[in-house]
């Protein structure tokens, strides 16, 4: 944090010996590095700031940085207290808020009822382990699915002019069908064709019915990731001699898989969960066998068996999104506050 | 016999003329410098030359064969063409060696080997050596544009493209660029430049040519144009940028 009151005229921790020509640009600190040591390579200029410069080394803290210093602590013991004290007060009047409620001894008793959790849990737990197989297939064959439309999408070629129009329908069309009907729809509609080595297996068939329905988003995400990529990029590359495809492959989807990968991590999160839609279809996975517990003893506590270990799987997702986001984020800032 | 031939062209944007019947020859070895106002058609010209953009009328010719005949590949044509543009573009994700070994590796078939080997001799001939493993958001401007300037000329094109190459930079910064190009000019590049600094235009050029609301109004050796200019306009122009030049 002290490092950004390096431009302070006072004293200047950072030993370049024109502090004051950079640091009014947003630039990183590498770049100013690299500016200083082109500078120093040419002509000597101003020999007093030369001087500045290396009494940095022995830098003592000036008063005004102390004082300034123990405000920012102050401050921000101030911004904790009122943070926790907030927190605390919220979460007791959530508690005595449920806790009251008239159906609260019943609630407790359905939904969060001891026994039941554990008779359920194994049950339930096996099929979670389907629910992770289903968005782990899925999950590849969905990238694979929206790289590939992105692309047709991209082709600029007359002779592609069908190819675009059904890459154009498909989007439209699939995120269109919500995703439980969509389920359905293939779950039953697909071995009622009856044809020759059409798949008959639910889980198959949910899965083909997710990427269909996530294709077309992850289609959209990969899509806005390739605009995004400067047009000037493409200029630079195919004034190289190198052919779209090339271009593609070599400078602009890098580029563009790099940054949409928080949107992509946040929708398969979004397919961890729709994974139990394929219950509906009969397989034995998570949402259902909290179905079968909840049916033979009419108690509710196995949803939320289920639900805790949805969440134990996309909250770890979530923050390794963040981080990845955070990351971007600072590499576009070249480490600055703002 | 001229190296490049550009006869007549014309570029529309909507119903906005951009060049307007552009005539000019280079001869192998010449330092061609396109002077003018912003919007003048110095950039859009040398975008047409490297067929980034297609043109509306006329026709240009490399090495005396029609690269706007669209039965050309355009992809055929920009192998004997290097362009640098203002903004550098290199490409962030690469390192500076694979910036520059992209093209030849890619396009030009030459082996990772060698394409590394003469890529790092032009780094050490521009004094760059040192940067070969970085990526480009860690150098500065000026480094930057010397390897644009580096990756365009690593496939020995017949022609190099410089848009105004300067513009985005510090005015520290800007004789490095210079001293590249000079050195190119020394070892027979030929080159068009378009270009706000006048004192290199100058210096560098051949022929220099004042593009004035897409028309080439005046070409002529340095001498001439910045010291005897016939056209008003381009005494206008160059009154203009000396009273900038004062303040």
């Amino acid at each position: 944090m002290t490092d950004d009151e390096a431009g302070s005229p006072a004293a200047a921790p950072v030993p370049a010996p024109h502090a004051g020509g950079e640091a009014g640009s947003p630039a990183s600190s590498t770049d100013g590095r690299a500016g200083a040591s082109a500078r120093t390579d040419g002509a000597s200029p101003l020999p007093g700031q030369g001087e500045a410069g290396a009494s940095a080394a022995e830098w003592v803290k000036s008063e005004r940085q102390v004082r300034r210093e123990a405000e920012l602590r102050a401050r921000s013991r101030r911004s904790a207290t009122v943070a926790t004290a907030s927190t605390v007060l919220a979460a007791v009047v959530l508690v005595v808020a449920v806790t009251a409620s008239p159906g609260w001894p019943r609630v407790q008793e359905t939904f969060l009822n001891p026994g039941a959790f554990a008779e359920a849990l194994p049950d339930v737990l096996r099929g979670f382990l389907l629910n992770i197989k289903i968005f782990l297939i899925a999950e590849v064959l969905i990238l694979i699915l929206g790289l590939l439309v992105a692309l047709v999408r991209g082709l600029r070629s007359p002779v592609f002019f069908p190819l675009r129009a059904l890459a154009v329908l498909y989007t439209d069309v699939f995120r269109g069908v919500p995703v439980i009907l969509l389920v359905y729809l293939v779950g039953f509609g697909v071995p009622a064709l009856q044809l020759q080595g059409a798949p008959s297996d639910p889980v198959t068939l949910g899965i083909i019915a997710l990427v269909l329905s996530y294709g077309s988003y992850v289609a959209e995400v990969f899509r806005s990731g390739i605009e995004s990529v400067h047009p000037s990029q493409r200029a630079a590359a195919r004034s190289l001699a190198l052919t779209h495809g090339q271009t593609m492959r070599h400078v602009v989807l890098p580029q563009a898989v790099r940054r949409v990968v928080p949107p992509l991590l946040n929708d398969f999160a979004s397919l961890q969960k729709d994974s139990a839609l394929v219950a509906v279809l009969g397989p034995l996975e998570s949402l259902r066998q909290a179905q079968i517990h909840a049916a033979s003893s009419f108690n509710y506590t196995p949803y939320l068996t289920s639900a805790l270990l949805f969440i134990a799987l996309t909250v770890p997702m979530a923050r390794f999104t963040d981080h990845l986001a955070a990351r971007t984020a600072r590499r576009r800032t070249g480490g600055g506050t703002i | 016999m001229s190296l490049l031939t550009i006869d007549g062209v014309w570029k529309q944007y909507h119903d906005h003329s951009v060049l307007r019947g552009i005539d000019l020859e280079v001869a192998p070895h010449e330092v061609v410098c396109l002077i003018g106002a912003s919007g003048s058609g110095k950039s859009t010209l040398l975008r047409c030359v490297n067929l980034l953009e297609t043109i509306d009328d006329g026709a240009i010719f490399l090495d005396d064969a029609e690269i706007t005949d669209v039965r050309a590949d355009p992809d055929e044509v920009r192998k004997r063409i290097g362009m640098v543009f203002q903004s550098y573009n290199l490409f962030p994700h690469m390192t500076v060696l694979d910036n520059i070994t992209l093209a030849p590796r890619r396009v030009h078939g030459v082996r990772p080997r060698e394409a590394e080997e003469q890529a790092r001799e032009l780094l050490d001939r521009f004094g760059l050596s040192d940067k070969a493993g970085e990526y480009p958001d860690r150098l500065s401007g000026g480094q930057q544009q010397r390897v644009a300037v580096i990756r365009a000329v690593a496939t020995q094109p017949r022609l190099l493209l410089l848009d105004e190459v300067t513009s985005a930079l510090d005015p520290a910064l800007v004789t490095e660029v210079l001293g590249v190009i000079r050195e190119l000019k020394d070892a027979g590049m030929t080159m068009i430049l378009a270009t706000h600094e006048m004192g290199f235009a100058r210096d560098i050029a051949d022929t220099v040519c004042f593009l004035d609301g897409g028309v080439l109004l005046e070409r002529g050796s340095p001498e001439q144009i910045f010291t005897a200019p016939e056209h008003p306009r381009t005494r206008e122009f160059l009154q203009r940028i000396l009273e900038a030049r004062r303040m």
